[in-house]
């Protein structure tokens, strides 16, 4: 059984019962009970029509879950009822329940796992193992962001741009548990993209497409980090990055720029050069200074410096790299590296030392460290 | 979203204000300050930040590698160790912000005459596995 294609139709089947007159905390606690009901009985049984199936059943689990709730009256007249067939679900109520699942009032945390369970259809307990925390607390978070939810109404439009941030924090999370975030994020990533026309959706889509399409080669056998210069370019997805670039050309076209368009234009023209030397820095630059005029944030003015130093020199970048704030992130690992290209390998090296007793992650730490130690050993001669 | 440790010290931590050693409470005073832990974790729970939370023995001993073929050396406990830790909570969080307030939190659990005991936590980051998505350096 091919379980993406049957996470595939989450969306749809919960927006069938939310249509039918069933509150959504209500509605997605059924269809997750008809998902995990599938994963079970479809590979000896498959049904005919799975997208009938998971309505069906879906349907019956939240009429025996709101019979079961007695206080609620309310929601007893209503299971009398045959249900009414309601509108046909439609790209919009997918649309919507993106918009539901990324609303602004919910944490990034809380948004984050409410996407993966309701338009995701990944079961808590696959979420939690792949945020490593116990099942437990991705159940409380999850109940806790349905009822903040709760209150809003369904057809109300909501914020593209925070749809796009819920979605390139789960990519950002990468391989973790038995999930594969970066590629859910991509496949709930397309299916936006199939629900709404609009250039950035489409951006960051080419931007997860081009990244993703280097993941092979980005570590080495033994897990360490290998930096983008040294990659075996021939190891990268050539389909996923020439699908990448499609979108990306289409998006541009229309001349509505925003932050994931630029950031995929760099990425393309990464995975454009046949070689690193042949890799056109200067373009690069110019494409940090869109998105410096985008989103005027520290993390792009650190990464234009890194690119000034490879388009006009490691003075250049170190210069550029002195006008930001040098507890910034990677900061201090930037300069270590500008500093070892400007010929000073003694100030690189401990630099690098320093970087990666600031380092946020541990494959970061440890190749910084390595960095320190190569230079260390050939200063020693 | 990032995990954070925070860290009890029996010893090696400054002073906390209302520093009286916890056999000098009061039964009802453990007791109390004992429920003030276990709502803490609980309430964690429920706001869906609470990954675990340990508690450890004062006493251990050392243990170190003694080449091929030899059982390991043992040594300890040592009474002058400067730093002794006394057990940890680890929390899942969205922001470093967050992560203070939940310290200051459990830094004010009740101790001698019912009062907070201002104790201090170490509060210390997770590293992560690996690094999030961003272009970064050439590393991307």
């Amino acid at each position: 059984m091919d379980e993406a294609l049957l996470r595939g139709l989450t969306p749809s089947v919960l927006t069938v019962l939310v249509r039918r007159g069933a509150d959504f905390a209500a509605a997605e606690d059924a269809v997750q009970d008809a998902l995990v009901e599938a994963v079970r009985g479809w590979p000896d049984d498959p049904p005919r029509d799975p997208k009938g199936w998971l309505i069906t059943v879906a349907w019956r689990k939240f009429l025996d879950a709101t019979r079961a709730d007695t206080a609620r009256r309310r929601r007893e007249d209503l299971v009398e009822e045959e249900p009414p067939p309601g509108p046909a679900p439609s790209a919009d109520d997918t649309l919507q329940l993106y918009f539901l699942c990324a609303h602004p009032s919910l944490t990034p945390s809380s948004a984050v796992a409410l996407t993966l369970r309701a338009v995701g259809g990944l079961t808590t307990r696959q979420i939690a193992r792949a945020y490593l925390v116990p099942e437990a607390t991705m159940a409380q978070r999850i109940s806790r962001a349905k009822r903040t939810v709760s209150t809003v109404r369904f057809d109300r439009p909501g914020d593209v741009a925070t749809v796009l941030r819920v979605l390139y924090l789960v990519f950002n999370e990468g391989y973790s548990g038995d999930v594969d975030l970066s590629a859910e994020a991509i496949r709930l990533t397309r299916q936006l993209a199939a629900a709404i026309d609009h250039p950035e959706v489409s951006g960051l889509l080419a931007l997860m497409l081009l990244h993703h399409a280097r993941r092979a080669s980005r570590t080495a056998p033994d897990g360490s980090l290998v930096p983008l210069a040294e990659q075996d370019r021939r190891r990268w997805d050539t389909k996923s990055i020439a699908e990448g670039i499609g979108i990306l050309q289409a998006a541009l076209a229309r001349d509505r720029l925003g932050e994931f368009q630029a950031q995929a234009a760099i990425a393309a023209l990464h995975a454009d050069a046949p070689t690193a030397e042949e890799t056109d820095w200067v373009q690069i630059v110019e494409w940090y200074d869109e998105l410096t005029r985008l989103t005027d944030s520290p993390v792009v003015r650190l990464n234009r410096a890194v690119a000034v130093g490879e388009a006009d020199g490691p003075r250049a970048g170190l210069a550029a790299l002195a006008e930001l704030d040098d507890t910034l992130p990677r900061h201090t690992a930037a300069a270590a590296y500008l500093h070892e290209r400007d010929g000073d390998p003694k100030t690189a090296a401990r630099l690098y030392t320093e970087a990666a007793g600031r380092a946020s992650n541990l494959a970061e730490r440890d190749y910084l460290t390595r960095q320190a130690a190569r230079l260390n050993a050939l200063l020693r001669g | 979203m990032a995990k954070y440790l925070l860290l009890k010290h029996y010893r090696g931590a400054p002073s906390a204000v209302n520093d009286v050693p916890m056999d000098q409470w009061t039964p009802e005073e453990i007791s109390a300050h004992v429920q003030y832990m276990n709502d803490f974790a609980a309430r964690l729970e429920k706001t869906g930040e609470f990954v675990e939370g340990q508690a450890l023995a004062p006493e251990g001993s050392w243990v170190r590698y003694d080449g091929e073929g030899r059982p390991p050396v043992t040594d300890g406990p040592f009474a002058e160790t400067k730093d002794l830790i006394a057990g940890w909570m680890v929390i899942d969080v969205d922001s470093h912000e967050r992560a203070v307030e939940l310290a200051g939190e459990l830094s004010a659990a009740p101790g001698a005459g019912g009062k907070p005991i201002h104790e201090w936590l170490e509060l210390r980051p997770f590293l992560t596995a690996h690094p999030s998505g961003e272009e970064c350096l050439g590393h991307g």
